[in-house]
């Protein structure tokens, strides 16, 4: 006879977890691919057709592209700000640099429907309408703490040897900088302007609040959406996010291994 | 003015409330290789930091060749710096870690690739200017970083315990050849260690650190030979220390009269009162172990009967632990290529009144 053992027992819960994890993007993605308007199972053929759609819905493209450059331009202007951040609180002491330090972090603990709507009052206070331009600092605010905390571990791991080397050698502060520390920070800065990015590319809540009719992100594009009709388009809209926010974690973090292998 | 090319003059470092560095003042000549030897924490580090502009001194001033250096910043001050852990770039090649200091000076191409090429033959490691540092060895590292220092024709060479992360035959062979470029090249250095083996065998000069004050500065015979204090000789080598009191002089020798009883004579002295309590202390090396009954030629003084209570081969030497008949353990180090005696032989030893030093007591 089959003979249960606790080994055994604890891989079928396993199985199962993954399975109540995984079984609905599962679905979203094999759904994407059935031409019928509502999703059944099982699939009657196999098309491409609600992607065809996708590409020729102007609003989505619009969001697309929103999205897009939102999340690039968070990307490059947090790791801007995140690298000498994280120098200043690594490699030097001013007073006020552990208070400041939590303080930089706290977007990380604040719920983000707090930050949505405090952002969003601040600038009913500086009497400002809503624009791109305050979505962009909002997923800044969002994302700075994560780029912080991926380029302050690097750092920490970095020995001021090195850097002393290069001053005793004769580069100045900022040659030094260029040449040893940047370098040797590059896996952690690609690592953290993906994170950045894809975390700015899958926001929604605080987005809701920011966003105007102009500036819908995709996440955001997809909710109005499904409050008016479940269409099927938006079964290949998550495929296709699920594709791209999975995907640039995994390649940030093989990106990092790979390049701190070939600096040791 | 002397032809000292670094001098400090009443340098303090404190971190925070800590003093790291009391009151130095240090005079570096010109072409020597001074050692600044101590403990792990006496601050002989921070020295050499301070010097290259890595820290701020808290009090006094720094010269070099003559120029006070206190707000010039390490870049600018055309100094070689070895690290213990070699800090090479890991990210460039050979050539261009070793190219690097020139890139930063008035240096052409083509005259860039001469130095780098020279230099890696100085430090005999040529050919391998397209490896990454990672591809070589400790040593290999070690060389790299000594090419990288002296490509740049610096006024001073610092190295900051540069050999301890060698394996100990590795460090015999650095150290020597270190040695070897520093009187080749005829550049100033300044070492920095806690082997007192290599501040021995490659000094000009060393100067001996305890607690950030600076407690003996002399040649090496003189450090090891002529200890100022309890310290000093400790640090450079096995000694034995015995509390005493000078009873008088006799034959042109100073005669002491050891805690128990014993006496000894010496022939340091230092014109002390008749009983000045003084420590006495004798190199275990200095110290002759001949078996009983032998004898000891042209001596009738500072001789004692033993017995051999412990002892240690240790290759090139053998270490006994000689117990006296009052119950004194005597620490001898004998360098006879035999290994002649066991626990319990009865042995005699002799101590050569030239070789006990009295310093004062340790308080």
């Amino acid at each position: 006879m089959f003979k249960i053992k606790g080994w055994s027992l604890i891989r079928f819960y396993t199985i199962l977890v993954y399975i109540w994890m995984f079984a609905p993007i599962a679905v979203v993605i094999l759904l994407s691919f059935n031409p019928q308007q509502f999703g059944t199972f099982p699939m009657e053929g196999f098309s491409f057709k609600w992607y065809g759609d996708l590409f020729h819905n102007t609003t989505i493209i619009m969001a697309f592209k929103n999205s897009m450059i939102l999340g690039s331009l968070t990307a490059i202007l947090t790791t801007a700000i995140g690298i000498p951040a994280a120098m200043a609180f690594i490699r030097y002491e001013f007073p006020g640099k552990n208070t400041l330090n939590t303080l930089l972090l706290a977007p990380i603990m604040i719920p983000e429907v707090v930050l949505g709507v405090s952002l969003l009052l601040f600038l009913r206070w500086l009497q400002q309408p809503k624009s791109f331009l305050l979505l962009l600092i909002g997923h800044c605010v969002l994302t700075l703490p994560y780029v912080l905390l991926v380029v302050q571990a690097r750092l920490v791991g970095i020995k001021r040897s090195y850097e002393e080397a290069s001053l005793t050698l004769g580069a100045g502060p900022f040659q030094t900088f260029r040449e040893v520390t940047l370098p040797l920070l590059t896996p952690a800065v690609m690592a953290g302007m993906l994170f950045s990015f894809s975390i700015s590319f899958d926001d929604v809540t605080a987005t809701l609040f920011w966003a105007t009719a102009q500036s819908q992100t995709v996440p955001v594009k997809i909710f109005a959406m499904l409050r008016n009709n479940i269409s099927p388009e938006i079964n290949a809209l998550g495929a296709v996010m699920i594709v791209l926010t999975v995907s640039i974690p995994l390649l940030a973090g093989y990106l990092a291994r790979r390049f701190s292998r070939r600096l040791e | 003015m002397n032809n000292s090319i670094v001098q400090l003059r009443n340098v303090v470092k404190r971190f925070d409330d800590v003093l790291a560095v009391e009151k130095m003042d240090l005079d570096i000549e010109e072409g020597t290789l001074v050692t600044l030897l101590g403990p792990s924490g006496c601050g002989k580090t921070t020295i050499l930091r301070m010097i290259a502009g890595l820290e701020d001194c808290s009090e006094g001033d720094i010269y070099i060749k003559g120029k006070r250096v206190n707000d010039v910043p390490v870049h600018k001050r055309n100094l070689g710096m070895i690290f213990q852990d070699y800090a090479l770039f890991p990210h460039k090649t050979i050539y261009d870690n070793v190219a690097f200091g020139l890139k930063y000076r008035d240096v052409s191409k083509a005259e860039i690739k001469k130095r780098v090429t020279r230099a890696l033959e100085t430090v005999r490691l040529p050919g391998v200017e397209f490896r990454k540092p990672a591809q070589l060895s400790g040593g290999q590292q070690q060389r790299i970083a000594l090419a990288r220092a002296i490509v740049i024709e610096p006024d001073v060479l610092l190295m900051d315990e540069p050999l301890s992360a060698l394996d100990e035959n590795l460090r015999e062979e650095m150290r020597q050849e270190v040695d070897n470029l520093q009187s080749e090249l005829g550049i100033t250095t300044i070492f920095v260690t806690h082997d007192q083996r290599e501040a021995l065998s490659m000094s000009d000069n060393i100067i001996v650190m305890k607690d950030g004050l600076k407690q003996q500065e002399g040649g090496p015979e003189e450090v090891y030979d002529a200890p100022v204090n309890h310290f000093v000789a400790d640090f450079l080598g096995h000694c034995n220390f015995y509390a005493c009191r000078i009873l008088g002089r006799e034959n042109g020798l100073l005669k002491v009269e050891v805690a128990d009883g014993k006496t000894l004579y010496s022939e340091h002295d230092e014109g002390w009162d008749v009983g000045k309590e003084l420590e006495l202390l004798v190199r275990a090396q200095k110290i002759e172990v001949v078996a009983r009954g032998d004898t000891i030629p042209d001596t009738e003084v500072n001789i004692f009967d033993g017995i051999v209570k412990s002892r240690m081969y240790m290759g090139g030497e053998a270490w006994y632990f000689v117990e006296l008949q009052d119950g004194t353990v005597v620490h001898a180090i004998s360098i006879s290529r035999e290994f002649p005696f066991r626990d319990k032989d009865a042995v005699t030893l002799h101590i050569p009144p030239r070789h006990c030093r009295l310093i004062p007591k340790e308080t």
